[in-house]
């Protein structure tokens, strides 16, 4: 949930009730809704990384109200999260993050996101292709596994061609 | 050197008075032996770009360069011979001759393009070879399955080995083993020089490429050369390291 929330803020600052709503408003029931003390808890992290700090905002007749904003260090950290292919089984979940939020900071445009994972799915297909004619032809358990993770990238292609009907416009 | 070029390429059907812009300004360019591969999604105007290309269809407004001559202005008879001559076209939905056998099928093209009846011969049996077709030579089209008529119509689009290779899909219909033929097939006449433009959604297909070209909504929204990781894996074991 650390780079959600960074995302969040690199939009604009906010206190720790701000950002489960914003949250639960992007992501809708795509996503299980952290509760508040997660919350405090990952900003209070974040702070001590030195990604967000926070200031006291004074409020005329309540208690004072935490406002925590992205330093330098945590957009860097946004923009390498950004930047980086999305590896692994859980690949949908964090790119589909990253695709969501990307319109929010305005470090990258979904179809740049889009385009860079689907380069990276191709450089992945390519290996597995390149594995299969190495493999002997005999060993069919291996080149069955090849068979299930080619299957796999190609829905996962197919998948990002969906995003890209949907989601670019 | 340049095989192919467009400037502006734009197709815009009518669609009972309404305009469909199928494709919307591309600016394409392919090398002598380069093997591109085009994706997007179903819509996006694959279909109609290669038509195109293959002077199939006809262009709404824009340029299209073959072998440094301007072709998109030729006549539909001048296009035939151009057809005959420079370029294999395998279609989406195949389009072989149905009273002809498949080895005539594939040998027709070789012919036509001026080559020996020999040499037409041993390139048909070479290509049938390849594609594990040899046993069905003399059945007809309708006889074959839908894999074995799109194998087929590969055969006869490289049968007069043509300057450029257009293919619509080349395995759309195909299992995996008849796809591993196919893939073989183009990477072998790739090897040999072939210059190759294929419509695909098999990121098998496209992962043979050299560039693959993504298309939305009838333009271009990405160019990728596909060059070379830094380390190949090892062993099949890796896949899922390779998986994460
Ligand atoms: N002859 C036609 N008349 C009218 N509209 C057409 C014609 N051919 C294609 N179109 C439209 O042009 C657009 C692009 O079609 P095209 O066949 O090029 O897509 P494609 O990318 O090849 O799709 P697929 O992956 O499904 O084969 C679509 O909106 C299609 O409906
Ligand atoms: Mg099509």
């Amino acid at each position: 949930m650390r780079l959600p929330l960074l995302a969040l803020l690199a939009k604009e600052p906010a206190h720790g009730y701000e950002l489960k709503q914003a949250l639960e408003q992007t992501f809708g029931g795509a996503y299980p809704s952290p509760n508040i003390g997660q919350i405090y808890v990952t900003l209070g992290r974040l702070e001590k990384d030195g990604y967000v700090r926070v200031v006291d905002v004074e409020q005329s007749n309540r208690p004072n109200k935490k406002v925590y904003f992205l330093t330098a260090a945590g957009r860097e950290a946004l923009e390498e999260w950004v930047d980086e292919p999305t590896e692994g089984p859980r690949v949908r979940d964090e790119f589909f993050m990253k695709l969501v939020l990307a319109p929010l900071t305005g470090i990258a445009d979904r179809m740049a996101l889009i385009n860079r994972q689907r380069r990276h799915y191709l450089s992945l297909m390519r290996d597995l292709t390149e594995l299969a004619e190495r493999t002997d032809p005999g060993d069919r358990v291996a080149l069955l596994l090849i068979e299930g993770a080619t299957l796999h990238l190609q829905a996962d292609l197919d998948w990002l061609e969906r995003c890209q009907e949907d989601l670019v416009t | 050197m340049t095989v192919l070029t467009t400037h502006n390429l734009v197709r815009i059907y009518q669609n009972g008075g309404v305009p469909v812009p199928a494709v919307r300004g591309v600016d394409f360019t392919v090398e002598a032996g380069e093997f591109v591969a085009i994706m997007g999604p179903s819509g996006s105007g694959k279909s109609t770009l290669v038509h195109m290309l293959g002077g199939l269809d006809v262009r709404t407004s824009g340029e299209i360069w073959l072998d440094g001559k301007r072709v998109d202005t030729l006549s539909e008879s001048a296009w035939a011979v151009l057809r005959r001559r420079k370029i294999g076209f395998v279609f989406q939905f195949y389009n072989l001759v149905t009273n002809m056998s498949v080895a005539d099928n594939v040998e027709l093209p070789a012919l036509l393009a001026g080559m020996s009846p020999r040499e037409s011969r041993e390139r048909r049996e070479y290509l049938l070879a390849e594609l594990g077709l040899t046993e069905r030579a003399y059945a007809a089209p309708a006889e074959l399955s839908g894999g074995e008529q799109q194998r087929v119509a590969l055969a006869r689009a490289l049968a007069n080995g043509p300057r450029l290779l257009l293919a619509d899909e080349p395995t759309g219909n195909l299992d995996s083993r008849n796809t591993r033929d196919v893939l073989r097939l183009l990477g072998e006449v790739h090897g040999q020089g072939q210059t190759i433009v294929v419509v695909t959604h098999d990121a098998k297909v496209a992962s043979k490429a050299d560039r693959v070209v993504t298309l939305s909504d009838g333009m271009i929204v990405d160019d990728a050369s596909m060059r070379r990781r830094r380390r190949p894996p090892g062993s099949a074991g890796d896949v899922v390291e390779l998986r994460g």
